[in-house]
């Protein structure tokens, strides 16, 4: 870039401009977070999908579509779905509640929704099975009304519920935060009742943090190990999540038939955060942000 | 908030409210609060002496030792990592960043159980470097480097992605101060920038710190459950429970269950000191996926 002395033809006497980078490091620091981000994440992840390959595609395939592996995968995302809507609708009511009202103890409650993310996964999993056994507190309360959900694929569902509940809340609470209380008034000013204007006026603001927070929570419930397989009964074809059965191949030294499921488990993941991330655009350019 | 909570009572029916905080408190007390309290009286469910006896299971110590042994490891490699990361990412603008933000943010996407078979992939006996790691004898996958690796490779995203916002806020103004008047690199770095995001720095370290003492899918596929060797707390409740050793298993699993009450407490002490950190990471997930900068 000439600078102006340099443009009427003079010597500038001033020593050249620095580049525009001023602060040292850039190249030690992308460097490194280059070389770490390959090694540990980028060329290990590179080595499930060029492994999965190399029995051949007839291999890879004849995997995939057993009844055994097929119903696990049915299970582990049906499950996860209606986890993550679940928690979309509890986690609007609970952020809303946690922003809007006051109450006792809401700073306790409020820091008490992180319990899942700090909470070991194996300590869920055997707690949520002592409540909802047939001699848990719950489960012998929910016995009597005929329904069983320790060992059931409602246990399941129980499990993921937990562990994605934090997501939906944390998105949201910031998004609620910064609405603008007037809309809403105004909306009342001109006759709308309080649900009318949740519906019109607030509900379209959040959309698009609630479609992050379903897509967070469903993406952390597929993949979920921890906490479901205390809970689930592991009963082949019934409640065996995706994830025990990639253990369960590994246990039989069949590492090829493992990383085929590996593959498809992580293809349709990326596949429905990409569908996500699609929707929330289109959620954003129809609402024009928040 | 009051004179607007005064306004809205007038207008909005109260019961509504209830209804709405009976259901928020009633999910919550279900989800949150009973899974707690059942994890503390199932471990003193036959009395405060078996607790004693099963928390000072030689057993159980070389697991907790473990443990930490694992998470002094993990967590200094994602620290470094979080804070080159940030620096690149929040000082600099660069092509591919928000690529960059995303490929950071992969591991979140990976089930542990996947994490824990790709190191089984890599260094196992047929893995792509299992000749070399046995010809040089070392042991990766089955023992403690496998563990830790894993454990590295669920907790990767942590640290980085709490400091890359707190990086932003802070733009670089102090630093190019520093600059000017004569400061090197290195004392830029540990003068002014370290002093700066000190409470996002440990508020990483403690959610970080919190994963990898806790992480249970990745390492059970890595460790080979090796009695007093390999098992780490939440592999030892596992093997506690599977044989019907509940008290045990639950006295265990309540020393994991006090870690996670005091990682949310130190939470809630670094939030308290600094508001912004509460919700920085979900605001920047937000703007990255807004496109924005």
């Amino acid at each position: 870039m000439a600078t102006p002395a340099a443009a009427i033809g003079f010597k500038s006497r001033l020593p050249k401009r620095p580049p525009q980078r001023v602060l040292p490091g850039f190249g030690l620091t992308l460097g490194y977070t280059m070389v770490y981000l390959s090694l540990l994440v980028l060329i290990p992840l590179s080595a499930v999908f060029i492994r999965s390959f190399e029995p051949g595609w007839s291999h890879f395939w004849e995997v995939v579509t057993a009844p055994r592996v097929v119903a696990s995968l049915r299970l582990s995302f049906g499950a996860s779905l209606i986890a993550a809507l679940i928690n979309v609708i509890f986690g609007l009511v609970v952020a809303w509640v946690l922003v809007r009202y006051s109450f006792p103890f809401k700073r306790l409650i409020d820091a008490m929704v992180d319990l899942p993310f700090a909470l070991p996964t194996a300590v869920a999993g055997i707690a949520l099975t002592a409540l909802y056994a047939e001699n848990g507190w719950l489960g012998m309360r929910l016995l009597p009304l005929g329904i069983k959900v320790a060992f059931t694929p409602l246990g399941i569902v129980v499990a993921l519920t937990f562990i994605g509940l934090p997501f939906v809340v944390r998105t949201l609470q910031p998004v609620l935060e910064d609405l603008d209380r007037e809309v809403e008034q105004a909306a009342a000013t001109l006759g709308a009742t309080a649900a009318q204007a949740f519906v019109r006026v607030v509900l379209p603001a959040l959309w698009p943090a609630l479609l992050t927070g379903f897509a967070l929570a469903f993406a952390r419930a597929v993949g979920e190990y921890g906490s479901v397989i205390f809970i689930a009964g592991n009963m082949p074809m019934k409640s065996e999540i995706a994830p025990l059965l990639i253990v369960t191949k590994l246990e039989q030294f069949d590492y090829a038939g493992a990383t085929a499921i590996a593959v498809i488990m992580l293809v349709l993941s990326f596949a429905l955060m990409f569908g996500i991330n699609a929707l929330q655009h289109w959620a954003l350019s129809r609402h024009g942000g928040r | 908030m009051a004179a607007a909570d005064a306004r809205d009572s007038h207008r909005r029916p109260r019961w509504g409210r209830f209804i709405l905080i009976g259901v928020a408190l009633l999910f919550l007390g279900l989800f949150l609060l009973l899974p707690l309290l059942a994890v503390f009286a199932q471990a003193l469910a036959k009395g405060v002496g078996a607790y004693v006896t099963a928390i000072s299971d030689p057993i159980a110590w070389s697991a907790v030792k473990l443990t930490l042994l694992v998470a002094a490891v993990a967590v200094p490699f994602n620290l470094v990592f979080g804070v080159a990361a940030a620096w690149a990412i929040a000082k600099f603008e660069f092509r591919g960043k928000s690529a960059l933000i995303t490929l950071i943010d992969l591991p979140f996407a990976v089930s542990p159980v996947i994490a824990g078979l790709i190191f089984i992939l890599l260094f196992g006996s047929h893995g792509w470097f299992g000749g070399y790691v046995r010809a040089h004898h070392i042991r990766v996958v089955f023992a403690v480097p496998g563990i830790v690796l894993a454990t590295i490779f669920v907790t990767f995203p942590f640290i980085a992605r709490e400091l890359i916002p707190v990086m932003q806020a802070q733009g670089k103004d102090d630093e190019e101060t520093a600059l000017s008047l004569g400061a090197t690199g290195w004392q830029t770095f540990w003068r002014v920038t370290l002093p700066n995001i000190r409470w996002g720095l440990m508020y990483g370290v403690l959610l970080c710190n919190a994963r990898a003492m806790g992480e249970f899918g990745a390492v059970s596929v890595v460790s080979g459950h090796v009695r007093g060797l390999t098992n780490t707390m939440p592999l030892h409740v596992e093997i506690l429970y599977n044989e019907y050793n509940y008290t045990a298993a639950f006295a265990v699993a309540s020393l994991l269950a006090l870690l996670a009450l005091l990682t949310l407490a130190g939470k809630s002490f670094l939030e308290w000191r600094q508001p912004e950190l509460r919700h920085a990471a979900a605001q920047a997930r937000d703007r990255t996926r807004r496109g924005i900068k």
